[in-house]
């Protein structure tokens, strides 16, 4: 009875051994493909830095986080302005956005797009299109930019939808005729949605405006960077002081 | 009749002795009734727009990831939303719902019902096996069978770690219907190396070894009151047909050589290949409450 007992026991030693040595060898193989998938994940997701996503998208990194790639969304766009992303191309493989420069998102005011998302990562907090910042429009090249040459173009200031307020433009003296205004296009970027329509109608073969993530458009003040508030400071001080 | 069949050795060949018995096209029912079955969920997908831009109305917009049955029921894959809970998102109350509808319904049907009867790659391996037996390669050695559930915790551990639904980079499940219904072919490559690791490297490798989302709807089918079962275990002469066609081949033995005659093991995607292909009739659809034979719309037409 005890060699049966003695028996059991090393076959249970054995089983036991066989398991940790297997779950060792699965944990190492989960982990090694867990570092590959991230790897190949991140990368493609650093691949196109500059893909523009519908109105509402949450940062980057979140909506990455939440889209399910579903495709809800494009099939909810009227304009066939978005798309989902193949592999290396646009965007990480399967998550919507759009090309401006080929069919910019018409601002529609009841945002079937947002409404369409059932996963939140288009915020259905967003119920004002005007509100939305798909990204924001750069003028890149004020060499090319027929505006800056002196003439009035304005394509891009006269098909925005928020005329006048994303973009306006600027009078300034012409001083290489001495005597002509030049009209500078400038975009507000508090205002600016990202749409792209501006981009959409250049009508150079590369536009000079460009819509870009908001994360790359914009710069951003270091938390330690006080000088602004310097200034707030100091207009304070200067507003008591007339004050008193 | 079945008598002479039970003398007879099988060597004649794959389901010869089935098709001789049962008629071409009662051996291989259940395989169209279920390729019928995939072409159509997703062909409710591709014809959706046009019907939608001819009378108005979406059947099913989006894709297995997501989407909306008449434009109001939600539905979702519950792997994709689990990884979306996982990174720690709340997504809108739309998604949760139809993963939950998701999961209920393939808790009633048998949850790897989704594998056999709707998803995608499922054509693509089956395609692999085939090529496999018409080619009579040879059995590889096999890679533990639990490498799922490995495979699925590791895609639901990594948003945790990332942040990202990490998998759905890979996912072959979606690719296809992506790749029809928006135009993103390119990623028909991880259907292309998987062809190639099920056909040449080891057998049933990603559907029988690998798949999270298979391993998952497994889970969830544990509670399904529909199996298959070896109703008339004692006529079995042996043939090894049903080993050859299944595609989980171990939970076969304990059906049909164990106490109870019933499949109840997860890993069976109530295919149904195996009632097709048992010239003995063994095997039939069960309800697991009563053991009723389920009268499956199909078999009435007989
Ligand atoms: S707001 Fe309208 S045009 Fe713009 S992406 Fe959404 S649905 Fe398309
Ligand atoms: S609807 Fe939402 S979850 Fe679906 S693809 Fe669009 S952004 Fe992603
Ligand atoms: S992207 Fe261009 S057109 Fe659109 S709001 Fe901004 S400035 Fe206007
Ligand atoms: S195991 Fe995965 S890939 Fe295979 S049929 Fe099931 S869900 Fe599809
Ligand atoms: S046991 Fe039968 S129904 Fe289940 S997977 Fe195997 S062949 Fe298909």
């Amino acid at each position: 009875m005890s060699t049966v007992n003695q028996s059991k026991f090393a076959a249970k030693g054995v089983n036991r051994r066989q398991f940790l040595a297997t779950s060792a060898k699965a944990t190492c193989a989960m982990g090694l493909l867990g570092m590959g998938l991230t790897a190949v994940a991140k990368q493609s997701s650093q691949l196109d830095p500059l893909a523009i996503r519908p109105p509402g998208a949450l940062s980057e990194d979140d909506f990455l986080s939440a889209c399910v790639r579903c495709g809800l969304c494009v099939e909810a766009c009227p304009y066939d302005t978005l798309k989902l992303a193949r592999w290396f191309e646009g965007a990480p493989t399967g998550t919507p956005y759009f090309t401006a420069r080929n069919t910019p998102c018409e601002m529609c005011e009841d945002i079937p797009c947002v409404k369409a998302c059932p996963s939140g990562s288009l915020n259905h907090e967003l119920t004002d299109i005007d509100d939305s910042k798909m990204g924001i429009a750069v003028l890149t090249d004020e060499k090319n930019c027929l505006n800056f040459k002196g003439l009035r173009c304005d394509v891009c200031y006269r098909v925005c939808p928020l005329i006048d307020d994303a973009i306006t433009l600027e009078m300034q003296h012409n001083a290489r005729s001495g005597h002509h205004a030049m009209f500078l296009p400038k975009v507000n970027s508090d205002s600016c949605t990202g749409c792209g329509k501006c981009e959409h109608v250049c009508v150079l073969e590369e536009p000079a405006i460009k819509v870009l993530p908001t994360h790359i458009a914009l710069g951003k003040t270091a938390s330690h960077d006080t000088y602004i508030n310097t200034e707030e400071t100091t207009l304070e001080m200067l507003n008591k002081g007339l004050e008193l | 009749m079945s008598q002479t069949l039970k003398q007879k050795p099988t060597t004649h060949g794959f389901a010869k002795a089935a098709i001789k018995e049962l008629g071409w096209w009662r051996a291989h029912k259940f395989l169209f009734l279920r390729r019928l079955c995939q072409v159509c969920v997703f062909a409710l997908f591709a014809i959706s727009p046009f019907i939608a831009t001819w009378a108005g109305v979406w059947l099913l917009k989006g894709n297995l990831s997501a989407s909306e049955l008449f434009g109001v029921v939600p539905l979702s894959d519950p792997l994709a939303s689990l990884q979306v809970l996982m990174t720690g998102h709340l997504p809108e109350l739309s998604l949760l719902l139809g993963a939950v509808i998701i999961a209920l319904l393939y808790a009633v049907l048998g949850g790897r019902v989704f594998c056999s009867w709707v998803c995608p790659v499922n054509m693509v391996t089956d395609l692999a096996s085939w090529l496999r037996r018409k080619m009579n390669l040879p059995r590889t050695t096999e890679m533990p069978r639990n490498l799922r559930y490995y495979l699925l915790a590791l895609v639901l551990i990594l948003p945790v770690l990332t942040g990202l639904t990490v998998w759905e980079w890979v996912n072959p499940v979606p690719v296809l219907y992506r790749a029809a219904l928006f135009g993103a072919g390119s990623g028909l490559w991880i259907l292309a190396a998987i062809f190639l690791l099920d056909m040449f490297i080891s057998e049933r490798a990603w559907c029988g070894h690998l798949c999270p989302t298979g391993a998952l709807f497994g889970l969830i089918g544990k509670v399904s009151p529909v199996k298959v079962s070896a109703v008339n275990a004692k006529d079995c002469d042996n043939c090894m047909d049903c080993f050859v066609i299944c595609p989980e081949r171990q939970v076969l033995k304990p059906a049909l050589k164990g106490k109870q005659p019933m499949i109840t093991d997860s890993d069976c995607t109530q295919c149904g290949r195996c009632i097709d292909v048992c010239a003995q009739r063994v095997f039939q659809f069960q309800n697991r409450k009563n053991q009723n034979r389920i009268a499956l719309k199909a078999e009435n037409n007989q």
